[in-house]
């Protein structure tokens, strides 16, 4: 079951991505150790005009994951959530809306998991760099990595 | 009404031959500035999706040194030059004057060196822009980051992820005469912008 699956933006599988400001979510029940890793660009699928990609947003990717995991057999009650990335790649002064959508990421993934009563138990957001994460769902441990920050397990 | 997704051949070759000459400008400018020929392969204009971006410069894990310039005007956009790490490192000692191999790690002059090599190619790839359109398309100040690809491309991506599952990327790769330097150059225009271009050549 622990495998690692490359995700590709805007896709969610259990395994790993580089992310910037998108933010990779980890789902799991530690009890029947069934989980998902969810990679979102944006925070809200109001905002799009033509996707297709219900993966691609946080208002719509994170419901889908959470009927996945539990059509698997995960418990909602049980579901623990981490979740890494929201960065700024590139400082810029005057900073658009769109250049800060890594913060914007990171407050709606919180708003929502909360909406969906879903427990926040780790977060490794924010900075201006880049990160790879990977979940190993014998035992929940969500490893994120850079390239000069190390790599730590949250 | 041009949509954008759904490019005729024509309007397709008309965005490669100005992406051509504007990189021919830059590899212009580049060779003067570092006084090496370089060589760049026709530019790529396709609709790619999104998620195999990060793909044309060797996967999202590979690190990278990204310089970003947003693009201002009536076809706003962004323009993003990627070099992997070693040929950053090799750009560098060249402009600074040393052996090769010197450099491991950017300071502070460093990534102002290499800012300025955007800037220096985004401006002479904007100008074959405005001579076959006539609509000018002025570069921000750059920044640089240097990371993963898949994160930085992440910057230019998000943007277009608004619109669709697919990115239209206009993308010249350089090569200096000793292989010592290859970069990549990526215009994205703007969703909306595209078409502002290609009404600007006259091929609607």
């Amino acid at each position: 079951m622990a495998s690692l699956i490359r995700v590709g933006m805007a896709d969610y599988k259990v395994g790993r991505a580089g992310l910037g400001s998108c933010i990779g979510i980890s789902l799991y029940d530690p009890q029947t150790k069934i989980g998902g890793l969810l990679h979102i660009m944006l925070p809200d699928s109001n905002q799009a005009r033509a996707s297709d990609n219900p993966a691609k947003f946080a208002d719509t990717g994170l419901p889908l994951m959470l009927n996945d995991v539990i059509a698997m057999g995960a418990s909602k009650s049980r579901l623990v959530a981490k979740i890494a990335g929201g960065a700024q790649m590139f400082a810029f002064s005057n900073a658009t809306d769109i250049m800060r959508v890594g913060t914007r990421n990171a407050d709606t993934v919180k708003k929502i998991l909360q909406r969906m009563g879903i427990r926040l138990i780790a977060e490794d957001t924010g900075g201006n760099y880049g990160r790879t994460v990977q979940i190993d769902l014998s035992n929940g441990v969500y490893k994120v990595k850079t390239i000069d920050r190390g790599e730590k397990d949250i | 009404m041009i949509d954008e997704l759904n490019l005729s051949p024509i309007q397709l070759d008309a965005l490669r031959e100005i992406g051509n000459v504007g990189a021919g400008n830059s590899a212009t400018a580049l060779s003067q500035i570092i006084n090496k020929r370089i060589d760049m392969n026709v530019p790529k204009v396709a609709l790619v999706p999104i998620e195999t971006v990060p793909d044309l410069v060797g996967g999202p894990d590979t690190i990278v040194v990204g310089v970003f310039l947003r693009v201002y005007g009536r076809a706003p956009g962004n323009i993003l030059f990627l070099l992997p790490q070693k040929s950053a490192f090799y750009l560098v000692d060249t402009l600074m004057g040393r052996p090769h191999g010197t450099t491991t790690k950017l300071d502070f002059m460093d990534e102002s060196a290499l800012m300025e090599i955007g800037n220096i190619l985004s401006g002479a790839y904007l100008n074959a822009f405005f001579n076959f359109t006539h609509i000018s398309m002025l570069p921000s100040i750059p920044a640089l980051a240097m990371d993963m690809a898949g994160a930085i491309l992440n910057v230019i991506l998000v943007q277009l992820g608004q619109m669709g599952d697919q990115a239209l990327v206009i993308e010249t790769e350089f090569l200096a005469e000793d292989d010592g330097i290859n970069g990549h150059f990526f215009l994205v225009p703007d969703p909306g912008s595209l078409a502002i271009l290609i009404k600007g050549v006259g091929v609607e």
